[in-house]
């Protein structure tokens, strides 16, 4: 976009900046109050200026952290563990997601199976279903037909299936965009049609690919009512880690801030690398139909 | 031979993993459900030894007063949100479709509290609406007001969720609108201008309706989504004071893992289901009307 901007009202400006101080102004509150001891959270006086300490977060990670902090007397592991779960599950649920998705699509869009509308039909459906739905049912079959309470191949499982549709979705849209006359060119070639796939067709969905990862990966690192059905102690995911140490008074605001913050960090990293991509991942749906 | 056999196969091979995990992993849970929702069943039984109960879980909780409170709490969470932000994205989005400086810097961060963790938005607007330590009663005791009783009230509690999903969701709609506001064709409004429509005429007879289905759509999304808020609501009132903000995923959950009743959590999950294929079918309905008319507007714009 090389546009030249207009000149417009200071008022547009001021907008626009009001907006953007609503938007990040809680992010922001709650990084400070990470920030904070909860000392300083508790008086009234100089919300603005306070010492910013790093306290919080060696509390949350003290058990992977290389040194002992000297101000944690006891240190809990939980989250340490649970910030390892979360990663391993996330990942693994992204990375199998998108391969399955994908040679799907590529199916769906190649050899003609169903049309656009069928596909977008069954998405809109699948999203329908709230994880609540799910809670029963997953909870009843992973438990006592497939023995996979607890284990993190169960809970990727359920990410997996809850995203592929959406992810079968998106990819297609992009793959419809590949020229067939370079599929043809490289079959003639002498490549197969896994060698095709991989080769031709991969790199030049790579914008498809960001968007269908990060929403994917968004999913599965931000769930929290099944994998608080599913998971046992040792396997539990940040989230659940979190509102389990949520109680009712005494509630202590800097260290469960610097956790959630830990938490909003990755999101917040892919918004602003792949913005772009997740708009077009966002607006597909509705906008092109 | 061999050959023309492998090739014949290919495709089925690239969508039997998709179809196996989706028929293990999605479709079995669900068809599952609806069998669940005629037993009664706790959770520490095997489902072959729960007694088969007929109807006799929907019967209870369509007599249920607490069932119903919930569902009425639902759909006047939805109602409101919906509404509300679908008003204030649509007119932010007619308001800023310009060319200025910084559009794109604003999108990127309204995108950020749709990408942070649901559990960490309820957790940052508990934080705010702490009755001591949190911004809101703190800058209301500043200015010489009552603090409000945001989340411990009955009354003020539903307003305190609905203000945080506003501000979690109305980036969607506005970016969504914002969209479609830019892919409208060029030549209708064109059309418009060089006949003298106001900047309201322009608003109201051309854009409006011709971004309508898009909107409809977008309304759609959202009002699915918001049947599915669970985890903010949770977060900062776990659906008291009372059943104030228990809305219906959140009674599921609980009914399943604080009453163990897996058979009744079934069974309203399955009328969740419905309301949100009724609404869903009649949305869908309502969009082609919606379409067929914009196509009309178009037409006679380009050809006036």
């Amino acid at each position: 976009m090389s546009q030249t901007h207009e000149r417009q009202n200071p008022a547009f400006y001021a907008l626009v900046f009001a907006l953007v101080m609503m938007a990040i102004g809680p992010i922001y509150l709650m990084l400070t109050t990470s920030l904070r001891l909860n000392v300083d959270i508790m008086s009234d006086a100089s919300a603005l200026f306070f010492m910013p300490t790093l306290r919080n977060y060696e509390t949350v990670l003290c058990d992977v952290l290389w040194y002992t902090p000297e101000h944690v007397g006891y240190c809990d592991p939980t989250f340490g563990r649970a910030l390892g779960n979360s990663l391993i599950v996330a990942l693994i649920s992204t990375g199998i997601t998108l391969i399955v998705g994908c040679m799907a699509a590529y199916a769906l869009v190649r050899f003609r199976f169903m049309g656009r509308g069928t596909l977008s039909m069954t998405t809109l459906m699948m999203r329908m279903v709230p994880p609540a739905v799910l809670l029963v049912p997953v909870f009843g079959i992973w438990t006592f037909q497939y023995h996979m309470d607890g284990t993190y191949a169960g809970i990727i499982l359920v990410y997996v299936a809850m995203n592929l549709p959406f992810v079968i979705w998106i990819l297609q849209s992009f793959i419809v965009q590949v020229p067939i006359q370079l599929e043809e060119a490289a079959r003639i070639d002498g490549a197969n049609a896994f060698q095709v796939f991989f080769l031709v067709v991969l790199p030049i969905i790579k914008p498809g690919l960001a968007a269908a990862s990060i929403f994917t990966f968004r999913i599965a690192w931000n769930e929290f009512l099944i994998a608080n059905a599913l998971l046992d102690r040792s396997t539990r995911t940040v989230p659940v880690t979190i509102v389990n140490s949520l109680t009712e008074y005494d509630i202590d605001w800097g260290v469960i801030m610097a956790t959630g913050m830990l938490l909003a960090i990755p999101p917040i990293i892919f918004t602003f690398v792949a913005s772009k991509q997740i708009i077009t991942g966002m607006t597909a749906g509705a906008v092109k139909g | 031979m061999a050959a023309a056999q492998i090739k014949r196969m290919t495709p089925y091979m690239f969508l039997a993993p998709a179809a196996a995990i989706m028929i293990v992993g999605l479709l079995y849970p669900i068809g599952y459900m609806v069998y669940a929702s005629f037993l009664d069943w706790n959770p520490s039984q095997r489902i072959g030894e729960a007694d088969f109960v007929g109807l006799r879980n929907y019967v209870t909780l369509l007599n249920d007063a607490a069932f119903r409170e919930s569902a009425g709490v639902t759909l006047t969470f939805s109602a409101i949100v919906v509404v509300v932000e679908m008003v204030i994205g649509v007119g932010l989005a007619l308001l800023l479709d310009r060319n200025i400086r910084g559009i794109s810097v604003l999108r990127t961060l309204f995108i950020l509290p749709m990408m942070i963790a649901p559990i960490v938005v309820g957790l940052m607007w508990r934080y705010m609406y702490h009755p001591s330590v949190g911004i809101f009663n703190q800058t209301l005791k500043e200015w010489g007001f009552e603090p409000i009783p945001w989340l411990s009230d009955s009354g003020w509690a539903l307003t305190s969720i609905i203000i945080a999903d506003i501000w979690q969701w109305t980036p969607f709609i506005f970016i969504l609108a914002l969209a479609a506001l830019q892919s409208l064709p060029r030549t209708s409004l064109e059309a418009a201008r060089i006949d003298g429509a106001s900047g309201w005429q322009q608003i109201v007879y051309i854009k409006l309706p011709l971004m309508m289905p898009v909107l409809v759509v977008t309304a759609l999304l959202r009002l699915i989504d918001s049947f599915k808020v669970l985890e903010v609501i949770l977060v900062m009132t776990n659906g008291g004071p009372g059943l104030s903000t228990e809305i219906l995923s959140l009674r599921i959950s609980r009914t399943a893992s604080e009453f163990r009743e897996l058979g009744l959590a079934a069974a309203m999950s399955n009328y969740l289901l419905l309301i949100l294929l009724t609404l869903t079918v009649i949305m869908f309905v309502y969009n082609k009307v919606v379409e067929s008319r914009a196509q009309a507007i178009r037409q006679q714009a380009e050809e006036a």
